[in-house]
């Protein structure tokens, strides 16, 4: 039977370009979520957009279940395939078709390297803000399907606001085409904004289009630390009261700072409760005088530590901090599951102080950091999913953390998407209805069911 | 059955490391053969979630897993920027070390490590025949080479434009020594390495002609054994292990303050997988072995860090030249040292550093992935070539033999004409009596 399906499959896109040996399959049913692994029948690795419709396609007609893998490291289950399900790889699919700066748009086929593609931007003078913690490594076809954030979200936005267009493959393997290269556009149905976040459950990607913008001229950073959560939420609150918007303000717990200089010996103050890292970037006088104001606002709100980065170097230290937060946090236990769960901002405290009860009560370890700006938190539990008596605390623990985020008119996931982790948790959040609203339109476009099943709605 | 029962024991004494990935995909970005081939069975992740599946004995048969092992460059980049701190290359090496007891050393293999590497005197006279007749050998097995310093046979194979093996070799031309402490106060004892001792003799000249012009003594005995690395990569921990006892016998009651070596892969050996693998041996032993290892030291290193070498205020004579420096993996990723081999090159007023794109990616070689993979290693070699070019430079300079042979060849196929030098080769030419 397999060797069968592999034929068909070899047909569409080579011998080379289908996995189907007993490694392959184990090497494509697991993610970067906690989540047990699941078999796929096969992978196959399509060269050309030609084939990337044929392979759905078939799919489609043999009623296989169909999920699409960039880099797989998606935290939510995204690319679990179904159990003898096709894995599709957009690997070999990663040109960047044209980077236009009169027009400043780009277009790129899905399997794109985000930092790739970033650099290439920037060599052109341009700038391509989204940057997750993870684009050394994700694709672009990752990023839109999980519709992807970062670190500048707050004055930038995340990926959602930089599709201009793109061009996806339905079931039946033909190319729908939506939105375009202008600024403007109403021709036809906004379905690219319906492709954003869909992770792989309404259409397969081919090309995006993606706006560009001037990068900022100049840009400072700061950190300020504080013997209290409370001052470090109203400096944040104030920051944003003053009008400035900075491109970035990150947040990380009295936990996070002191696994940080465990590791990293970056000189951080280990009796703290709270650090924040700011950046303000546009025009130099502009930031000048921003960086001077939110400087003063740390101190008038009591930060017991401020430190101006007044070089590249200075900066590069600056930001060390919060680059290491993951890797310090993720020696500590063998096993580390990071949330996402996020809060309009004012809530912070309470979310901080709800994080700590949880900690306590199913006695794990969780570090909290993320970004302050935006109200996404990371709580990031350490714990070994070989235990199971903890593991299923572990579990108690995000259901808990969930409810909390969601009294406190928050959301499941500001980024990590929901894929098979979270989906149990929607109704909680968006009611029966929207449930089945998105079923209903998955129905209509997926008769059969074959994309990604399982995800987002569960079904 | 009752061997795979012992395999997937023995996996599961290394299940903390396995379990300290976290599937992140990071090692995504800097795995040199996954950046060929797109394979998630060959980058990090892949390999160690394999492993796993065999020590969950959800994988039955072991051969898969061994190829994609096998399909790896023990170059280090995934574990020196690992976000989780996941040991990959004890991981891997043990790894080979199970999966070689498993199906047994190939007997070509076994007749090289056991029979060769593990009797330094009868290696260097077999070598020392096929040096007179290397036209005559053409074409024997390529699964008897492990590692990158295995390629000390490689010349035999046809068809690769291999550095022949030197006419003399270095234990040839230099005679065994040990000599006092001069004006600096220090003692080395010279760990040469096999590539250098074989084919590069001119380096360890070098080494010598440097340490006699500072006032270091040196203590370097013939009896020296192979660092171990070639017959560990292919998973026989059984001759690594005779190999680091021969070299405790010669080393370990010597008076020296610091072992130099001129070989990337060497230095990082004896540093880093030493005492790993001394972990299960005696405690004596234990500690002998992690004694002389934290005293091991790249030759750059060395003569920047202890001997204080600075530029040559000497007029040296000749054009200008143009140099470009690759970091092997083995010093930079395993060591973090690429400083001190680029000022050792700034110490001759001669030389002009032209840094190339890519300067501490990997070269492809990796040991017996040279020879399994040769496509794939060439594919990644091509690349480093290209990058050298570009710089327009005349002379590519590296730290590690090893490199220096896969550089040569892909230089040498494009038809180039750069040299290729070690660092301690460039210092050596300010110093007086050349
Ligand atoms: C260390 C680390 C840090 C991270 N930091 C961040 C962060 O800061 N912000 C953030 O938002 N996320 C972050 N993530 C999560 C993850 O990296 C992102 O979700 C990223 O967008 C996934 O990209 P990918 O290429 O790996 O996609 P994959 O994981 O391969 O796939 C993700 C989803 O996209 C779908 N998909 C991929 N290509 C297509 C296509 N052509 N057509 C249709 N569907 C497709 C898949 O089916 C799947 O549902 C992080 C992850 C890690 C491991
Ligand atoms: S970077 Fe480290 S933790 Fe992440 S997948 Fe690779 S080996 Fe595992
Ligand atoms: S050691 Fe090098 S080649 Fe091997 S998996 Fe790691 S990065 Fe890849």
């Amino acid at each position: 039977m397999s060797n069968h399906l592999s034929q068909k499959f070899e047909e569409i896109v080579g011998t080379g370009n289908v996995l189907a040996s007993e490694v392959d399959r184990h090497n494509y049913a697991y993610d970067a979520a906690v989540l047990p692994p699941q078999l796929p029948a096969l992978a196959v690795r399509p060269e050309t957009p030609e084939a990337l419709g044929r392979v759905v396609k078939t799919c489609n007609e043999l009623g296989l279940p169909l999920t699409v893998r960039g880099s797989g490291t998606n935290l939510s289950g995204g690319t679990i395939p179904s159990e003898g399900g096709v894995v599709v790889l957009t690997g070999a699919l990663n040109k960047i078709i044209e980077i236009n700066e009169a027009d400043m748009y780009a277009v790129v086929q899905t399997g794109v390297v985000t930092a790739k593609f970033a650099a290439e931007v920037a060599k052109r003078g341009l700038f391509y803000p989204p940057d997750p913690g993870s684009q050394a490594v994700s694709t672009m076809g990752g990023n839109v399907a999980e519709n992807a954030g970062g670190l500048r979200g707050l004055k930038y936005g995340v990926t959602k606001d930089y599709v201009m267009g793109m061009s996806f493959y339905d079931v039946d393997g033909e190319l729908v085409k939506t939105g375009s290269r202008t600024v403007k556009c109403v021709t036809g149905m906004n379905l690219h904004g319906l492709m954003v976040g869909s992770e792989g459950t309404l259409g397969v990607f081919n090309e995006i289009i993606l706006k560009l913008v001037p990068p900022p001229k100049a840009s400072k950073a700061m950190m300020a630390i504080f013997d209290d959560l409370g001052k470090a939420s109203e400096t944040v609150a104030a920051i944003i009261a003053a009008k400035i918007v900075p491109a970035t303000l990150e947040y990380m717990d009295d936990f996070t700072i002191k696994t940080v200089e465990d590791f990293a010996h970056a000189g951080l103050p280990t009796d703290a409760k709270a650090l924040l890292l700011i950046e303000v970037d546009g025009h130099p006088a502009q930031v000048e005088d921003e960086a001077a104001e939110v400087e003063a606002i740390c101190k008038r709100i009591g930060a017991t530590r401020i430190q101006v980065a007044k070089d590249a170097v200075e900066r590069n230290k600056v930001w060390e901090a919060r680059r290491a937060a993951l890797s310090a946090l993720a020696r500590v236990r063998p096993t580390t599951v990071l949330e996402d769960a996020t809060v309009p901002r004012s809530k912070i405290p309470a979310m901080v102080g709800a994080l700590e009860k949880i900690a306590e009560k199913y006695k794990l370890t969780i570090g909290t950091f993320g970004h302050a700006g935006d109200g996404n938190l990371h709580p990031t539990i350490l714990t070994d999913k070989r235990d199971h008596a903890e593991f299923a605390r572990v579990e108690a623990a995000i259901d808990e953390i969930f409810d909390v985020a969601l009294s406190l008119g928050g959301t499941l996931s500001g980024e990590h998407g929901i894929g098979m982790a979270k989906s149990k948790y929607m109704v909680k959040e968006v009611g029966q209805g929207s449930i089945m609203y998105a079923k209903r339109l998955k129905a209509a476009m997926d008769p059969k069911n074959i994309l990604n099943p399982g995800k987002i709605t569960g079904a | 059955m009752s061997e795979m029962r012992q395999l997937v024991g023995l996996l599961k004494q290394i299940d903390d490391q396995l379990v300290a990935c976290m599937r992140c995909g990071m090692c995504q970005a800097v795995c040199p053969i996954y950046a060929e081939t797109g394979l998630e069975g060959h980058v990090a992740r892949g390999k160690i979630a394999l492993l796993e599946c065999l020590a969950d004995e959800v994988i039955r048969d072991p051969a898969g897993v061994k190829e994609r092992l096998d399909a790896c460059l023990l170059c280090g980049s995934c574990q020196a920027n690992c976000p989780s701190g996941v040991k990959a290359l004890d991981i891997f090496l043990k790894a080979r070390a199970f999966l070689t007891g498993y199906y047994g050393l190939p007997p070509v293999k076994r007749a090289i490590f056991r029979g060769l590497l593990q009797n330094p005197k009868l290696f260097d006279t077999v070598l020392g025949v096929a040096s007179k007749f290397q036209g005559l050998f053409t074409k024997p097995v390529n699964d008897m080479l492990g590692s990158s310093c295995a390629r000390v046979f490689s010349d035999l194979i046809g068809g690769r434009h291999f550095a022949p093996l030197a006419d003399k070799p270095l234990h040839d031309v230099a005679t065994q020594r040990d000599t006092p402490r001069g004006h600096s106060g220090l003692k080395i004892a010279f760990f040469y390495g096999c590539v250098v001792d074989k084919m590069f003799p001119r380096i360890g000249e070098a080494v010598l002609k440097v340490c006699d012009h500072h006032g270091v003594g040196v203590f370097m005995p013939h009896a020296q054994a192979c660092c171990g690395i070639p017959a560990l990569s292919s998973g026989d921990r059984e001759t690594f292990e005779k190999l680091v006892a021969l070299n405790m016998k010669v080393f370990a009651e010597a008076d020296f303050d610091v072992l130099v070596t001129p070989c990337a892969t060497c230095t990082s050996t004896i540093k880093k997988i030493w005492p790993l693998m001394a972990e299960d041996l005696p405690a004596t032993t234990r500690f002998q072995v992690k004694e002389l290892s934290a005293k091991v030291k790249d030759i750059s290193a060395f003569l920047i860090q202890d001997v204080g070498v600075t530029p040559a205020d000497v007029a040296v004579s000749g054009e200008p030249v143009t140099v470009t420096y690759h970091d092997p993996c083995h010093l930079k990723k395993s060591l973090g040292i690429s400083a001190e081999p680029r000022a050792l090159i700034g110490c001759n007023p001669r030389y002009k550093l032209q840094e190339m794109d890519g300067a501490d990616s990997c070269c492809g070689s990796g040991g017996s992935f040279t020879l399994q993979h040769y496509d794939l290693s060439k594919r990644i070699g091509k690349r480093k070539r290209d990058n050298i070019v570009a710089t327009g430079a005349t002379v590519a300079a590296t730290s590690c033999p090893a490199c220096m042979l896969q550089i040569g060849d892909m230089l040498s196929q494009a038809g180039d004409t750069l040299a290729i030098r070690h660092p301690v080769e460039i210092y050596a030419e300010t110093l007086a009596g050349r």
